[in-house]
């Protein structure tokens, strides 16, 4: 257990260097979502304001913090399979370490980084008028939801590092699921307002029960049965994935 | 005289239809350097990761410090270092960073460890760049960093592979010295390389490998000892007209003589791989008299690993590195 504590802090430590240590890329995963708040949030608060009563920052956040959560999630994986690919994971796999070390320090360190982007959102949304119907309470509940959601996402970019072929796929799939994924959910726009077949696919995307929690914590207040019901989904969700996921590595990692 | 250090017994590995290691059988005794040495392609690297449990092989047994490597990895991990083909330094980390963080995989003591990376940049000579982040270093040093990282647990067995690959003559030098400066230290070294110069320098015992198999097993000095022929080279006068057909008259009589197995023209050289020199100097030098050849110098040698390699696998050494030092 302390050999398991020494190795995985070890790894945890360097994945933290590298964020430091890249301050451009920690620079460039913020700027989409800001963006997104500033001109998205400008551009559509006359014609959503409406449909979503009231301010459309406000309502717009949590879609903006579930897409950083995802993107940042979904992508953790790929620093993994860049030293797959150049030969610093084998050399790392020489070592007596327990292969758990390697993914618990990535999954970590994603999830530190995410918290962070997270927390650098609200204080930006607050520079831009939003205010959190619950309070600092309502702040802390909204990064404990987005660790539920960006849970279960890393755990399938974890999987993907390891049975993809190579870096190239890993993009493809990263292109072609945070997008629509994010649409097919309450994220932008209320569920209502989608046709039937998208609302369908919303209804079982986790994304979905992420961001009506946070926007009832922001935009309205304390919503117990709504709580709840994220709180299923979304430990179901990374309970199924945390399984599937073991299965899916535990060849890969012997 | 002890227990071998490494012993690998009848190892095959396939990679689909592709048999890289067909079969190979050999032991490396306590505080030796043993070479594998072949060109690209012979299975080198296979045999080196089946010793540091990063692939499994399909067939036959191999221990490193008496654990097996199939049935105990774990353990078998803690007492190799292996120092991979490619360079694996991390460019955003200084060596200090790296040499803790593999400190810290290793499980050393928290105690142990600054007295062991101070050690480890003094052996490969870092100490003075420990702080600068390797993405500044430059090729030689940053092999030298891999090979510090490799020794932070002080193991009983280094693995190399390839490790003056892409590096120019003088840090090659470097780095035998210090792989040489662990010998004497006491450690088991398994080099795999594809120079021939390399191995002659460095290596105790040798095992040439080609196309998945072992063709000759032995010392450097054994495994010429056992190819009896010697080399004479003949220059004939240097820069007279007749030169090139003086050395084409020559090699075609020195052909015909029966102690010579072999001619072969090296530029102006002719080069005869005879089975006695001392039977054949004297014919060789008799013959050019009587065809009224001037001769400008003859010098004998005994065949390097070059000619080893080529008699054992029966074709000439094809290299794949960039330098030949
Ligand atoms: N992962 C792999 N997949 C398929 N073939 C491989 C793989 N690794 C090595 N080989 C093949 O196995 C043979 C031995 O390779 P290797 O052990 O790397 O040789 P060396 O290190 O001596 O150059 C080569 O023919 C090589 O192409
Ligand atoms: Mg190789």
């Amino acid at each position: 257990m302390a050999e398991f504590f020494q190795e995985t802090n070890a790894q945890f430590r360097r994945w933290m260097l590298h964020l430091k240590r890249e301050p451009f890329t920690l620079a460039f995963t913020l700027l989409n979502p800001i963006i997104l708040l500033i001109f998205m949030g400008g551009a559509f608060q006359g014609l959503a304001s409406d449909s979503v009563g009231g301010d459309y920052r406000s309502y717009l956040l949590p879609g903006i913090l579930a897409l950083t959560v995802f993107g940042n999630s979904i992508a953790g994986g790929i620093p993994l399979l860049f030293e797959r690919e150049n030969g610093f994971l084998l050399r790392l796999m020489s070592a007596p370490i327990s292969r758990g070390s390697i993914l618990v320090s990535r999954f970590l360190a994603v999830n530190v980084s995410t918290m962070l982007q997270c927390l650098l959102m609200l204080v930006l949304g607050l520079l831009f008028g939003v205010r959190i119907a619950t309070g600092v309470g309502g702040v802390f509940a909204l990064l404990v939801i987005s660790l539920l959601l960006g849970f279960g996402v890393t755990v399938i970019s974890l999987v993907l590092a390891f049975r993809l072929e190579n870096h190239g796929d890993f993009f493809a799939v990263m292109g072609i699921t945070t997008l629509p994924l994010t649409f097919l959910s309450s994220a932008f726009v209320p569920l209502d307002s989608l046709p039937a077949w998208m609302r369908a696919v919303a209804a079982v995307n986790p994304m979905t029960y992420a961001v009506d929690a946070m926007r009832s914590l922001i935009l309205t207040g304390w919503d117990a049965p709504r709580l709840l019901l994220m709180a299923i989904v979304l430990i179901a969700f990374d309970a199924a994935m945390f399984w599937l996921g073991r299965r899916a590595l535990s060849r890969h990692l012997a | 005289m002890s227990e071998p250090v490494v012993r690998i017994e009848n190892l095959s590995k396939a990679y689909g239809i592709v048999t890289a290691l067909d079969g190979i059988s050999l032991e490396v005794k306590g505080g030796k350097i043993f070479g594998l040495l072949g060109p690209n392609g012979a299975g080198k690297t296979t045999t080196v990761k089946i010793l540091a449990t990063l692939i499994r092989p399909d067939g036959g047994k191999a221990e490193v410090a008496g654990v097996d490597v199939l049935t105990d990895p774990a353990k078998a991990r803690s007492l190799v270092g292996y120092i991979s083909q490619e360079l694996t330094v991390d460019p955003y980390l200084t060596p200090l960073e790296h040499l803790r963080y593999y400190a810290d995989l290793y499980h050393v003591p928290a105690a142990l460890r600054q007295l062991r990376i101070r050690d480890a940049l003094a052996l490969v000579g870092l100490a003075g760049l420990e702080d600068r982040r390797a993405r500044h270093l430059s090729g030689g040093t940053k092999k030298k960093l891999d090979l510090a990282c490799g020794l932070i647990h002080r193991p009983p067995v280094i693995i190399l592979d390839e490790p003056s690959l892409g590096l120019d003559v003088e840090v090659r030098r470097d780095v035998w010295n210090h792989i040489l400066r662990l010998k004497e230290e006491g450690t088991t070294i398994f080099l795999c390389t594809n120079y021939m110069d390399e191995a002659e320098r460095l290596c105790d015992e040798l095992a040439i490998i080609d196309h998945g198999k072992i063709a000759a097993l032995g010392s450097p000095a054994e495994l010429k000892g056992r190819l009896k022929r010697e080399i004479v080279s003949v220059e004939v006068a240097r820069g007279k007209e007749a030169s090139g057909e003086w050395l084409a008259t020559l090699e075609t009589a020195a052909a015909r003589l029966s102690m010579v197995r072999k001619a072969v023209k090296d530029g102006a050289i002719l080069k005869l791989y005879v089975d006695n020199n001392e039977a054949a100097l004297p014919k060789i030098l008799e013959a050019a008299a009587s065809l009224k050849i001037p001769l400008e110098s003859i010098a004998y040698s005994r065949p390097g690993l070059d000619e080893v390699f080529l008699h054992f696998t029966g074709r000439a050494f094809a290299r794949g590195g960039e330098n030949d030092g």
